[in-house]
């Protein structure tokens, strides 16, 4: 069938390919920043996928989603600080934190909707945020430092770049897979039909207020994980990794990757990061170019990068 | 009992900026149906402006003045340069846009005025203290931030409920065709009320600059709180939005002050000290998080008008 | 004579001063087609929404398959066999028009928390509705997007949905609104085929339609039924021409 040759997948199919090897290239060229930012990459591309799933088939605009980042990261940082160092136990535990918070969270602010639901979940990171700062044994404002990463036993070492590197693409590619299944499931045409048309949806019976709320825990968590490996990524975590603007940031991933599409959020990914990192090798003022930047993606390229690659859908 | 009152106006006194600031978004939103996360850098400019034409002028007064006409005409440039364009889009193309817009203003503050930020600093008739009870001393400046709110509110109640620009902005954003039938000219008009929101937020933002803050980044806090309270309020409901601004601003100010000292005689003072700064701004949260699971449409919801 | 599926009795609802449904009784016999037709006002559509649960009548009782249901919760009477199609298209416009029926399928099939098998490949769901599909006439158009469809056919798959749960009694809300010539014709066969298989109650304006194909028809004027009877007794009625048929100059001719 001609869909499985789209420019789209064929896209996507080289993109993976050049992830997988990205670590030859790196090892063979000696460039490794060039291993450091696509391992950062890959983290905010799992961040930016689970959003993806409650924004772009769920139409749940969700502007805190940058908390579940510090819950996941503070979960292992402060575990690492109290001297439990295994990742073992460390990701567990940011997987049930996150997946708790999402759930507050989420029941709390679905009973909103439309712009009221984008502020209040920003507000609930804010909150988290502030709690963060307000942590003086964790650090506090200044952040928290970890010493020593996710200790895994034998099973992967996290201190080795390529190793971690591999973790972060595994889990990454793990994360669309899943998302893809759901998102097909029966869970998800309850979820997107409440997306197209919520009244719709209620009148034939379903209720869909605890289908959304299941979708924000399982995005929020998989958020979590990625938090989890930006505090390794980093052997730091800080409150600001909650700040609303992050949040702001995973948003425009998603957007500019193309809401709603399975491999969006990579695109987007890849294509903000790298330009921030452009963009500051030439001013140190480059957040006043991808200000007004945003403003004229949001006015102009509706369907993002995969809008770009093509129709889907019969659109 | 003196600090007590002292808390009780500083939380009033909160309250009726916060309600400047969810006033001004809710006449925006309202009318044009334009969700304005800029409404925070436009709080901030207002204080940039205030804290520069008073060093350059000299004259507090008339640096508050040209601040308040510069935050007017620069609501207007931005409504007739970028927001316009965005007229009856999707909400989150609105949140987008305006998030944008807030990252440019950010770095135009920064790059304009370096990343340290300004002060304002008030005249000496301003920072006498007045006694406005028998004993009881308040600062001037702070009574006249009620005052000059106060009369700011009572001038939206009337333009809102008495003029007919007022009922044009009570029809709603969707009876544009109304408003185009009427014969006004709705450019014109969504300028002007562009501008006037503008105004508000500018207003909030130099009148809390001498006593609280003149930074970067100081109108995101702010705007984040203000739709806290119009979800609380009721939203659409601007008396919703009035009661809980008031509401939120001594909560958040009574609670600050007094939750430390009220932690300390349950728990220990160490204890106490930690945990009291990160409940104190959590308060209005739980506030927001309470009416969200008893009354979700908020304490007023605006019924069908 | 054979029991009736739905009976109504003494069906009253008031929202404040304006009395919606006045003491209505009527019932609807299994094969039957019973048309439902008044001016504008009258209550229609209340007495609609009241018979699949999204409003409660203030007294009166609704029976269905020999259940009282007057006090059932809308899916229930749905589970039950009560299926409505509405009067202002409200469909899934971003997703297929297969998708579209599926998910009323679904709605049926118990809960949805199932993350895993792909739900398009789910015979369970496909197959049913394809079949409503078959049924309206739209086997054609299962993969293409349903806001490419006009507004017939959107109203085509309204009943397609309603049929998916497999009912036994379709209440249709006005099917004929705003069709032209050509659609009206492929309508009022379709209705005529449904006659066969579902009771039906049908709400319309479209007066054509209603004669051509009701075994019964009550005629509603301010929420009470001021005649009941088959189509060439409600033809002949006095009452009834002056209230309603009167005001109808073109049979057939699409309401405002």
């Amino acid at each position: 069938m001609m869909s499985v040759v789209s420019l789209r997948n064929v896209c996507a199919a080289v993109m993976v390919a050049a992830l997988v090897l990205l670590p030859l290239y790196s090892h063979l060229s000696g460039n490794i920043f060039a291993l450091t930012l696509f391992t950062r990459i890959l983290i905010y591309a799992l961040a930016a996928a689970s959003l993806n799933l409650i924004m772009g088939y769920g139409g749940m605009m969700s502007f805190g989603h940058a908390a579940y980042l510090g819950i996941g990261g503070y979960a292992v940082g402060i575990l690492a600080h109290e001297g439990i160092a295994s990742g073992f136990i460390q990701w567990p535990v940011a997987i049930a934190a996150s997946a708790l918070f999402a759930l507050i969270i989420g029941a709390l602010s679905l009973r909103t909707r439309g712009v009221y639901f984008i502020m209040i979940t920003l507000a609930f990171a804010q909150m988290a945020y502030y709690i963060a700062a307000g942590m003086a044994r964790y650090g506090g404002d200044d952040g928290l430092t970890i010493y020593k990463r996710s200790d895994f036993g034998g099973v992967v070492d996290l201190s080795n770049r390529t190793q971690f590197y591999y973790v972060c693409l595994a889990l990454l590619l793990a994360g669309l897979y899943l998302i893809h299944r759901i998102v097909n499931s029966r869970f998800g045409m309850v979820v997107q039909g409440a997306r197209s048309n919520e009244r719709r949806m209620q009148a034939l019976g379903f209720p869909t207020y605890r289908y959304k709320l299941t979708c924000f825990v399982i995005a929020g968590t998989m958020c979590g994980v990625a938090g989890a490996l930006l505090a390794n990524n980093t052997d730091f975590v800080s409150p600001a990794i909650m700040y609303w603007t992050r949040s702001g940031d995973l948003m425009v991933m998603v957007i500019l990757g193309g809401m709603g599409s399975p491999f969006g959020p990579v695109f987007g990914a890849i294509v903000l990061l790298l330009l921030e990192e452009l963009l500051s090798q030439f001013t140190e003022y480059w957040p006043i170019i991808v200000g007004p930047m945003l403003v004229l993606v949001v006015l102009f390229a509706r369907g993002g990068i995969d809008g770009l690659l093509g129709r889907r859908n019969g659109d | 009992m003196l600090l007590f009152i002292e808390q009780l106006l500083n939380g009033l006194q909160f309250g009726l900026l916060l309600f400047l600031l969810a006033a001004g978004l809710t006449l925006v939103f309202g009318i044009m149906d334009m969700v304005n996360l800029a409404h925070g850098s436009l709080y901030m400019m207002g204080a940039y402006f205030a804290a520069t034409f008073a060093a350059w002028t000299g004259s507090f007064v008339l640096g508050v003045v040209l601040a308040l006409a510069a935050t007017f005409v620069l609501g207007i440039v931005l409504e007739w340069v970028a927001l316009r364009h965005l007229y009856g889009r999707d909400h989150l193309d609105h949140v987008l846009a305006t998030f944008g817009l807030i990252l440019f203003f950010n770095e135009l503050v920064r790059i304009v005025w370096g990343p340290e930020g300004l002060s304002l600093p008030l005249p000496s008739w301003l920072t006498a203290p007045v006694q406005i009870l028998p004993g009881v001393y308040y600062s001037t400046y702070r009574l006249s931030i009620i005052l000059v709110s106060l009369a700011v509110a009572g001038g939206l109640y009337v333009l809102v409920m008495r003029t007919r620009l007022g009922m044009l902005i009570r029809a709603g954003a969707s009876n544009r065709e109304m408003i185009g039938a009427l014969g006004i000219n709705i450019k014109l008009l969504f300028m002007l009320v562009f501008g006037l929101g503008a105004a508000l937020a500018g207003l909030a933002g130099l009148m809390q600059a001498p006593i609280l803050t003149v930074q970067i980044g100081m109108g995101e806090n702010i705007l984040i709180l203000a739709f806290v309270i119009i979800v609380i309020g009721g939203i659409g409901s601007i008396r919703g939005a009035f009661v809980a601004a008031i509401l939120v601003g001594l909560i958040d100010t009574l609670g600050r002050s007094f939750l430390p000292d009220l932690l300390r005689t349950v728990l220990s003072s160490t204890a106490a000290s930690t945990a009291a700064p990160a409940l104190s701004s959590m308060l209005i949260y739980l506030l927001m998080a309470i009416v969200l699971i008893v009354r979700p449409e908020g304490l007023f919801p605006a019924g069908r008008r | 004579m054979t029991e009736p599926l739905l009976q109504v009795e003494n069906l009253s609802k008031r929202f404040g001063g304006i009395v919606a449904t006045d003491g209505l009784s009527l019932d609807v016999r299994p094969g039957e087609l019973h048309a439902l037709i008044g001016p504008n006002g009258a209550g229609k559509t209340t007495l609609i929404t009241q018979l699949t649960g999204q409003l409660t009548p203030d007294s009166g009782r609704i029976g269905f398959a020999g259940e009282d249901i007057s006090r059932m919760p809308a899916y229930r009477r749905s589970i039950l066999g009560l299926a409505r199609s509405f009067q202002i298209t409200s469909l899934f416009l971003d997703m297929s028009v297969l998708d579209n029926v599926a998910l009323a399928v679904q709605a049926h099939a118990g809960h949805s928390f199932h993350f895993w098998r792909p739900a398009r490949q789910e015979r369970d769901l496909r197959e049913p509705a394809r079949a409503a599909l078959a049924q309206v006439g739209l086997s054609d158009r299962l993969e293409a997007r349903t806001s490419a469809l006009s507004h017939g056919e959107h109203r085509l798959i309204e009943i397609a949905m309603a049929l998916a749960g497999r009912p036994r009694l379709l209440l249709l809300d006005e099917p004929m609104a705003g069709l032209g010539p050509e659609e009206s014709a492929r309508m009022v066969e379709l209705l005529r085929a449904l006659k066969r298989d579902y009771a039906v109650l049908l709400v319309e304006h479209d007066m054509e339609a209603v004669f051509a194909l009701a075994d019964r028809i009550t005629v509603l004027v301010y929420g009470r039924a001021i005649a009941s009877g088959g189509p060439d007794e409600i033809r002949g009625n006095e009452e009834v021409r002056r209230a309603y048929l009167g005001e109808q100059k073109r049979p057939g001719g699409g309401h405002g």
